[in-house]
């Protein structure tokens, strides 16, 4: 097996295992900061994947940001410490089996799919080659992304201050 | 090299670069702090253990490493502990990508990563991280105030010091920290770009909570902060990140501003070494000197005043590098 | 490449073992006492009163949203960054676009007082 084979199976356990308890951790605060290593994880089968830009950015936005906003926002509508909420309800088994399914079908499409690159042969994706493109023959989409972060910032700044009736 | 090799290599790496930055950062920095707010506060500071105070800190420790180890009884026990490991291990992180100098077989650094800057932005970032789950996992009001005000310092000045290393990226054409060095070959970008360094200076003590932006630690206000309920080593622990990610932002200054380890006669290192320390003083002596800004002072500094400023030099900057030198 | 990050790998295993490293000196090195206050949680030397929580204001929140918009938006000038040598004057003017949108984000931020730590 070579190094990269071992690496992605650890990072892939690590991923899944930190994913599962996200998804049925009993303890509000125990799921969002297992969130951390299920985004560690992503972030090493990135790397994996030559993507090192893509990974940088990954723990930046959201090791750094996003968890830092949802363990904010857990803070400040947590109604005491170690709330217990309810993972499961009657439709348990139904949504494993649901689960289980995707997942099948999900494998099954990528095994099929004729990709354009053979295991190994990876395009590249360093930050130089990410920059030309979007500043070359991606641009309106470059630029549309900033209408998108403006929208997004104004939309949730409207609606935090109308939760707070200000 | 046969891959047992290069295991070895980056262990032997790692050990060096934990006891550099623990000896280094921590023992001497502490010291150098009582030493110097000593000397600005007209008095002497510690000389009692060892010639001229030099041990104190390891006597510090000593003492620290005794102390009982007690998890208040309300505390979330995992995530207490989680937080005590991802502080100090995510800011010695930051060190991976500082050169220290330059051999005759290549720059000492742990590893040049093509994303250099960004991957010290990211490992930096999950440090705020670390403070919201300590904060947390005290389960006290004044840990979890602390940590919440902490967090929102240091995400609010994680923006302009982005701003500079992107202002610095590209002057250089490149995010690897020996490329930017390399390229300051003829002139420290200090010289072309004081704002930014300026910007990053006063950004780079909001990050590691250091006065005057030290109100989440204030003794006086919230007991001390988010770590009121760490006893013995894990409060070591935590100072500990403090001082390694403020000597990790005194060197970034360096190699962004400062011409890295570059210097006549003097072997590299030992300039690297001048230059941090220089910045480190700086640090300090600002510290002692200025009084403590109010939260919303802070906050107003960096969104309203950093910001602003960062962007205005980036454009301008980048007007100069793309339109007038074509 | 992949060797860099192999490095970096390692790093975090030993690193993370190392800091743990004091834990297991305190565990031989430390005295235990039943004290029963012990464990309480610190109030300035007073029983704590109150949950640990109590209500905190959406202003923590704003920040850290804000936050997350903008450094959005950084991590789209590093790869700019990287190559606006080599680009051409046109390129600086869609940079410029880009940047003028998000700093409307920051002036409608600012007038709407979502940066005010009232």
């Amino acid at each position: 097996m070579t190094g990269e084979a071992i690496a992605f199976y650890v990072l892939a356990a690590i991923t899944l295992a930190a994913g599962a308890v996200v998804a049925t951790s009993p303890n509000l605060m125990h799921s969002a900061v297992a969130l951390i290593p299920a985004l560690l994880g992503v972030t090493g089968l990135y790397v994996l994947l030559n993507a090192e830009f893509v990974a940088g950015i990954q723990v930046l936005i959201y090791a750094g940001g996003i968890t830092v906003l949802i363990l904010f926002v857990i803070m400040l509508t947590e109604g005491g410490t170690g709330l217990r909420i309810r993972q499961r309800n009657e439709q348990a088994a139904i949504a494993a089996a649901v689960a289980a399914a995707t997942v099948a079908l999900l494998i099954a499409v990528a095994g099929r799919t004729p990709w354009a690159h053979e295991p190994g042969a990876l395009p590249s994706y360093t930050p130089g080659a990410i920059g030309q493109s979007f500043l070359g023959p991606n641009l309106p989409l470059f630029e549309g992304t900033s209408v998108v972060l403006l929208v997004a910032l104004v939309g949730a700044l409207l609606i935090a201050r109308k939760e707070t009736g200000e | 090299m046969p891959w047992y090799v290069e295991v070895l290599r980056a262990v032997a790496g790692t050990i060096i670069i934990f006891s550099g930055v623990a000896i280094v950062a921590a023992m001497f920095g502490v010291l150098l702090e009582r030493k110097v707010s000593g000397w600005i506060q007209s008095r002497i500071g510690p000389t009692h253990v060892g010639p001229r105070g030099l041990l104190q800190t390891v006597a510090d420790t000593i003492k620290l490493l005794q102390k009982e180890h007690i998890v208040p009884r309300n505390a979330d026990a995992l995530i207490f502990a989680s937080a005590v490991v991802l502080v100090p291990l995510a800011a010695l992180l930051d060190y991976v990508v500082l050169p220290f100098g330059t051999t005759r077989w290549g720059p000492l650094i742990f590893r040049d990563l093509n994303i250099g800057v960004l991957y010290f932005a990211a490992t930096s970032s999950l440090i705020v991280v670390g403070i919201l789950m300590a904060g947390w996992g005290s389960n006290n009001k004044y840990a979890l105030l602390g940590g919440l005000r902490s967090a929102a310092q240091m995400v609010s000045y994680e923006i302009p010091i982005g701003l500079v290393l992107i202002t610095i990226a590209l002057l250089a054409g490149s995010l690897s920290t020996v490329t930017i060095v390399t390229m300051q070959a003829h002139l420290w970008f200090i010289v072309t770009q004081p704002i930014s360094f300026l910007i990053f200076l006063a950004a780079a003590t909001a990050e590691v909570n250091r006065a005057p932006f030290d109100l989440v630690e204030a003794e006086s206000e919230l007991v001390a902060g988010y770590f009121s309920e760490y006893t013995g080593m894990r409060f070591a622990l935590f100072q500990l990140g403090e001082y390694a990610e403020m000597f990790a932002m005194a060197a970034l200054a360096v190699t962004l501003f400062l011409g890295g380890w570059r210097g006549p006669v003097l072997p590299s290192v030992v300039w690297f070494l001048i230059k941090l320390y220089a910045l480190v003083f700086v640090f300090m002596w600002v510290r002692w000197t200025f009084p403590r800004f109010r939260v919303d002072q802070l906050l107003n500094f960096s969104w309203k005043v950093l910001i602003p400023l960062a962007l205005l030099n980036l454009v301008g900057t980048a007007y100069v590098v793309m339109v007038v030198q074509r | 490449m992949l060797l860099d990050w192999g490095y970096v790998a390692i790093f975090v295993i030993v690193g993370a073992g190392m800091v743990s490293l004091p834990f297991a000196i305190i565990a031989l090195l430390s005295p235990r006492s039943s004290f029963p206050h012990k464990l309480d949680t610190y109030e300035s030397g007073v029983e704590p009163v109150g949950q640990a929580w109590s209500q905190f204001n959406v202003r923590y929140y704003m920040f850290s949203l804000i936050f997350v918009v903008f450094d959005v938006e950084i991590i789209y000038l590093y790869p700019w960054a990287v190559v606006a040598r080599s680009l051409g004057a046109s390129a600086f003017y869609s940079i410029l676009v880009f940047l003028a949108i998000l700093v409307l984000g920051l002036a409608y931020a600012w007038r709407k007082g979502a940066l005010e730590w009232s």
